[in-house]
């Protein structure tokens, strides 16, 4: 098997992909249990076809699409994405999918459109963490409209030109560079552009610990830990955080004037 | 029985009953911190083994401290004698375990003292679990037979006594460590809570 090349376009880091292997064994995904192994092991039972996604809320053309379908909107781009947890671990992704940009252009936000609200699968059967009340089920998540314009958020399809494994969110997520990796939502079912900003699931399980906006920022602490450094996962020695998780030259137009303390 | 039986059963009742415990006891003890160390040198330790190790380690200290307070309640219910001969054993190696925790953490951080003030300073889940190694630390020093008789029992026993608060304060660490599930901080609490109750009753009945 021959490795394709990777990707070198404007938005792709040159840094060297973190291995398949743990890039698919190291997860949080609360839906199949809070061990960091959980999703790997329990993941491979998630259906993921047929999948459904529903597009609504302040658009012109609400829709309703297969996610086959939908995937065969866009044409698909390789995007090589550093990838921060709010834990303090980073990985380098090389994702698979299509602008959210193109996705929500096609479906024609009104102009009283804020906001975009993602909701992911809520299937207790699937998803045995949701037997539980660690979280407030199902698992959302929210942009404003500017970010979720943004050219370099993705929703992604595929991980290393590959279909994307379950246990990394599959058959379709979020991916936001720039933020903690919480953002990111897995296994979306629906897309609601919103007048107003959403109740995000980990901002309501812990408010003053996980912000709305969660931009990647070594200046913002975690009450439990310095976000100053990150452990890039296969390094030993930790390397310090860039703001905006090395994309402050593409996002930090967006919170031009913003306190991002307060806003963190 | 027979008396040949009875008096040959009281001849060796000067040497130890039981003569592997203690050495069981520190061989056990030990195994996790080999099995670790075979575990990172062969890279079975996962994608993030500094982290596996910071939390194993912490893991067993805390551990080790609950088992080690749990000795003397236990010898109280049931007049065995042999949970005191193991106490000290138990609580050196949980301040081993808390003192390799804290070494990874630092290790983790490039020895940074700047990042170790400010962690210890700011951030509460840092702080109780750096007060918890602190006050281990005296107690380890004057673990010998001979701290006993230098500083007396009462005093030696009031020192002691912190290992309470040094218990108490890494259960609060491991609390405030974990982010949302807390089932087994919680466990570690109520036994905690369970075995200090135990010795304040016997207190109050002792002193009516």
């Amino acid at each position: 098997l021959v490795q394709a090349p990777r990707p070198t376009g404007p938005y792709d880091t040159t840094e060297a992909v973190t291995p398949w292997a743990q890039a698919t064994s190291y997860n949080n995904y609360y839906e199949f249990g809070l061990g960091k192994d959980d999703p790997a092991r329990l993941a491979g039972g998630l259906k993921t076809r047929p999948w459904t996604v529903l597009i609504d809320g302040e658009v012109r053309k609400p829709v309703r699409v297969d996610i086959d379908t939908l995937q065969s909107w866009f044409p698909l781009e390789d995007r090589v994405y550093r990838m921060r947890c709010v834990e303090g671990w980073s990985m380098v992704m090389p994702w698979l999918g299509f602008p959210l940009a193109a996705l929500l252009r096609r479906v024609e936000p009104t102009g009283g459109a804020k906001y975009v609200k993602f909701t992911a699968l809520h299937d207790p059967d699937q998803f045995p963490g949701q037997h539980t009340s660690l979280l407030d089920w199902p698992y959302v998540e929210g942009l404003r409209l500017d970010e979720a314009l943004h050219p370099l958020t993705l929703m992604a399809v595929g991980l290393d030109g590959r279909v994307l494994p379950n246990q990394n969110g599959a058959p379709l997520r979020l991916v936001v560079p720039w933020k903690y990796g919480f953002k990111s939502i897995k296994a979306v079912v629906r897309i609601t552009l919103t007048r107003e900003q959403p109740q995000t699931t980990w901002a309501l399980a812990a408010p003053d610990e996980y912000g709305f906006y969660a931009n990647v920022n070594p200046a913002v602490p975690h009450p439990r830990w310095s976000q100053a450094t990150e452990r890039r996962i296969g390094e030993l020695r930790r390397r310090p955080t860039l703001p905006f998780n090395g994309y402050a030259e593409q996002v930090a137009h967006l919170y031009a004037g913003m306190d991002l303390h307060r806003f963190f | 029985m027979s008396r040949a039986a009875s008096s040959s059963r009281s001849a060796p009742r000067r040497a130890s009953p039981l003569p592997w415990l203690e050495p069981g006891v520190v061989v056990g003890g030990l195994l996790p911190a080999a099995i670790l160390a075979l575990d990172a040198v062969t890279g079975a330790l996962g994608a993030n083994p500094v982290q596996r190790a910071t939390l194993q380690t912490g893991l067993l200290a805390l551990a080790l401290l609950l088992l080690s307070l749990a000795c003397t309640p236990l010898r109280l219910l049931t007049g065995w004698t042999w949970p005191a001969r193991i106490r000290k054993a138990l609580g050196l190696l949980a301040f081993g375990y808390a003192a390799l925790h804290f070494l990874i953490y630092l290790l983790d951080h490039g020895f940074s003292p700047g990042l170790l003030v400010e962690d210890v300073l700011e951030r509460p889940f840092v702080t109780a679990g750096f007060a918890a190694l602190v006050l281990l630390l005296p107690l380890a020093l004057t673990s010998t037979r001979d701290s006993v008789r230098r500083m007396g029992f009462p005093a030696w026993q009031r020192l002691h006594r912190l290992v309470y608060l040094a218990a108490g304060l890494g259960a609060l660490h491991y609390w405030w460590g974990v982010k949302k599930d807390h089932t087994a901080p919680l466990l570690a609490a109520l036994i905690l809570a369970g075995l200090l109750g135990l010795r304040l009753l016997r207190r109050g009945r002792r002193r009516p």
